[in-house]
């Protein structure tokens, strides 16, 4: 399978609801009660509803102002889709040459923080990079453990303290580390923590600052991990954590269990923050590098050859 | 605990309180921004509908019971609809006539179902019941470890598989010849997290649930995940079979909807909710109780309830007669506060009192308790001596306690003078007419 038939897959539940009801809405004549319909049905799969009411407007427009008939609206659609979706590539991307690049996982309790930790040490090593993991949740039971054999399975560096350690010096001796070993890639885990926890918030500033004031001139992410089938909770958490710290984009797991699956539309266009991947599955590979025109193909026209 | 939803019913109730009749027109308008809310918050649609007709037959044309005003009429209504849709009564966990309970933990990834396994084992523990945790969560990583970490803290064995097991069915025997060994009486089994889509998962599920006929199969839910959480109940109930839910993460800002409307939808009670990270933080469900929160009129009652696991009966009326002849002291003082921090966090109690969400909007918790930290700290600084006789408490005394505390001594003074307040206050508030006399102290 190649990459767009694996998100497709992966968004197998949403685009049930949202490609196939689309191309059979769109072949019914214009008027207002369609374009109703045709909005309902991106707020069904959580596009959100001013990307729903903005993509409806343009789509009467540019219908409108169209006089070539043969060209399908679920192309423009589409286009309008992925154009939500700022194109601000990753630091590992745009500054390979710099190491370590280094990426701090943040997000609530049990969105699949530590799993998608080692899926990307996993999708670095593949392309040949080296990668250390920092076991910086010390909070909850078997997180370190967690990490540790993820470590194992993979043949990488963890770099560790005991439970309940402060995070914060995990985070920093982790860098330090990826620094001393030449290693190109360093990515931090932590704790869980509900956005609603100003303390813990609090807690997640100080990990952020420590490493940025110390290290001031590594490449710095800072990735939220979101759980697609939290709906628009999701809102609320990157809210809550973009004032604790500056993100610098986002992961979207468990894309492979809803049907609302335009929450990353919502999300992106209206928080101006990047997806950097996206998990569709348990298995190590499932977790897919974010392209913003695959995604809305497989979104709108999943059944679209690829040229 | 859904403090939006709270808010929105407030405002809504503020209109209408203290009227004396409220006409036709007014209850359909109530009802009309009711029925906003409840959808804002993600409720189901069809019980919406449902709530809000029912709320209009029983207010309509009715008549206004005595003593109440027109809009306590409607509040009341509006509560025990609440109430209804929350299962009217609470539904505690079946225990099996014959020893042991079983109790298989279900759920997606990622819903909290090892936590709550290891809270859940907590509560029978507290409880005196003799329980056995079983791991079988093979596919996520420590996921095996992660439970007995928690048994460990809980002081509750852990079974795990034995070397060479792969599958979870596999280790029926073994679960088996444990409880009867060990005479457990309750045998909670956590499994791994899976989505009703994954079709061989599933399958496992069911052979798992077909194995163990356990008592109780409970799927456990993440609160934030509205409504979607209901299609995965109703999904797990269709190819599983669910006894009951619990409802995971409450502290996060659960709209509520999904609790508002499982029950109507899937017709299967809520057993428990978790409104914290700590291994206590387990709540048995109360209806009537949940729904008072959520219409703005407080939980007493759990409030009571947790005092009274903190505070014993005897401490209680000791403390009584040492107000009553004014020997409080310091390490009275301090005993207090630590048992109030055992209770639960600042906010987590104010929202049980009724009326809560106008005084939490004013309120920075995190200041509040920060203050309390540094009285504590304070306290902590003093020796035994000038804890028990504060009035000793001299210019380089003071001093001291500041460096000690790190503070400044002008907040020591501060914390000297509360103290001095509280226990003028307790003295009055024990005489005969104390509390009228108290009550004109208080402003408002």
């Amino acid at each position: 399978m190649n990459l767009f038939q694996r998100i497709g897959e992966g968004l197998r539940k949403t685009r049930s609801q949202l490609g196939d009801g689309l191309s059979n809405l769109l072949k019914k004549p214009r008027s207002p009660a369609f374009y109703e319909e045709i909005e309902e049905l991106l707020i069904a799969t959580d596009v959100g509803p001013a990307q729903a009411s903005l993509l409806v407007r343009e789509l009467k427009t540019w219908e409108e102002q169209q006089n070539d008939p043969k060209k399908d609206p679920l192309v423009f659609i589409e286009e309008r889709i992925a154009s939500f979706f700022p194109l601000d590539p990753p630091l590992w991307e745009e500054k390979p040459h710099i190491s370590p690049v280094t990426v701090l996982f943040v997000g609530v309790n049990g969105v699949g923080k530590t799993t998608t930790v080692g899926k990307m040490a996993h999708y670095f090593k593949a392309r040949g990079k080296s990668v250390v993991l920092g076991a910086a949740d010390t909070f909850r039971a078997a997180a370190v453990q967690q990490l540790i054999l993820w470590g194992e399975r993979l043949d990488v560096p963890v770099i560790r303290q005991k439970e309940g350690a402060d995070p914060g010096a995990v985070a920093f001796d982790t860098v330090k580390a990826a620094l001393a070993r030449k290693i190109d890639v360093a990515l931090i885990d932590t704790a869980g923590r509900l956005q609603t926890k100003h303390n813990l918030m609090a807690e997640l500033h100080k990990i952020h600052g420590l490493v940025k004031r110390e290290l001031p001139d590594i490449p710095f992410e800072t990735l939220i991990v979101l759980d697609s089938t939290l709906g628009q909770n999701a809102m609320s958490q990157l809210e809550h954590f973009q004032k604790a710290l500056p993100l610098t984009g986002m992961i979207l797991t468990k894309l492979d269990g809803t049907s609302r699956g335009g929450i990353a539309v919502s999300l992106a266009r209206k928080y101006r923050l990047p997806v950097r991947f996206v998990g569709v599955g348990e298995g190590n590979d499932d977790l897919l590098p974010f392209d913003p025109v695959l995604y809305a193909r497989a979104l709108v026209r999943p059944g679209t050859k690829l040229d | 605990m859904f403090e939006s939803l709270t808010e929105r019913f407030d405002r809504i109730f503020r209109k209408i309180t203290g009227r004396g009749l409220v006409g036709e027109a007014q209850v359909d308008e109530t009802l009309r921004e009711m029925r906003v809310a409840l959808l804002e918050a993600d409720v189901n649609i069809d019980v919406v509908k449902t709530f809000v007709a029912n709320i209009r037959g029983r207010l309509i044309g009715a008549e206004i019971g005595v003593g109440l005003t027109g809009g306590q009429t409607v509040l009341k209504e509006v509560f025990q609809e609440v109430v209804h849709i929350l299962g009217d009564q609470r539904a505690s966990l079946q225990l099996s006539p014959k020893p042991p309970t079983l109790i298989m933990m279900m759920g997606l990834q990622g819903s909290g179902k090892t936590t709550t396994a290891a809270k859940l084992a907590f509560h029978f523990r507290q409880a005196n019941r003799r329980v056995l945790l079983v791991a079988s969560d093979f596919v996520r990583l420590a996921a095996i470890e992660q439970l007995e970490v928690l048994g460990n803290q809980v002081g509750v064995p852990v079974l795990t598989p034995k070397e060479g097991v792969q599958r979870p069915q596999d280790m029926y025997q073994d679960v088996r010849r444990r409880w009867i060994e060990g005479m457990h009486e309750i045998v909670i089994i956590d499994t791994s997290g899976r989505l009703a889509i994954d079709q061989e998962m599933m399958e496992e599920l069911k052979n798992l649930r077909d194995l163990y006929k356990p008592k109780e199969a409970l799927l456990v839910l993440d609160a934030m995940t509205g409504q979607e959480a209901v299609n995965v109940a109703s999904e797990f109930d269709r190819q599983i079979g669910v006894d009951g839910v619990i409802f995971t993460k409450l502290d996060g800002d659960a709209r509520g909807g999904a609790i508002l409307s499982i029950r109507s939808v899937l017709g299967k009670p809520i057993k428990f909710v978790g409104t914290g990270e700590k291994i206590d933080r387990l709540e048995p469900f109360y209806p009537d109780r949940i729904a008072s929160r959520i219409i703005g009129m407080g939980d007493v009652q759990t409030l009571l309830e947790k005092a009274q696991s903190v505070v014993t009966q005897d401490k209680a009326r000791q403390m009584v007669s040492k107000a009553a002849s004014n020997q409080i002291t310091f390490d009275d003082f301090l005993d207090q506060i630590r048992s109030m921090r055992k209770m639960g966090s600042m906010d987590d109690l104010i929202s049980m009192v009724p009326g809560a969400s106008t005084v939490k909007a004013q309120l920075d918790f995190d200041r509040v308790e920060g203050e309390i930290k540094k009285t504590e700290a304070v306290i902590l600084s003093m020796t035994n001596q000038e804890r028990r006789h504060p009035e000793k408490l001299d210019g380089s005394r003071r001093r001291r306690i500041a460096v000690g505390a790190g503070t400044t001594v002008q907040h020591v003074n501060q914390v000297l003078k509360q103290f001095d307040q509280i226990r003028k206050m307790m003295k009055t508030a024990l005489k005969p007419n104390g509390m009228r006399a108290l009550k004109s102290l208080l402003p408002f």
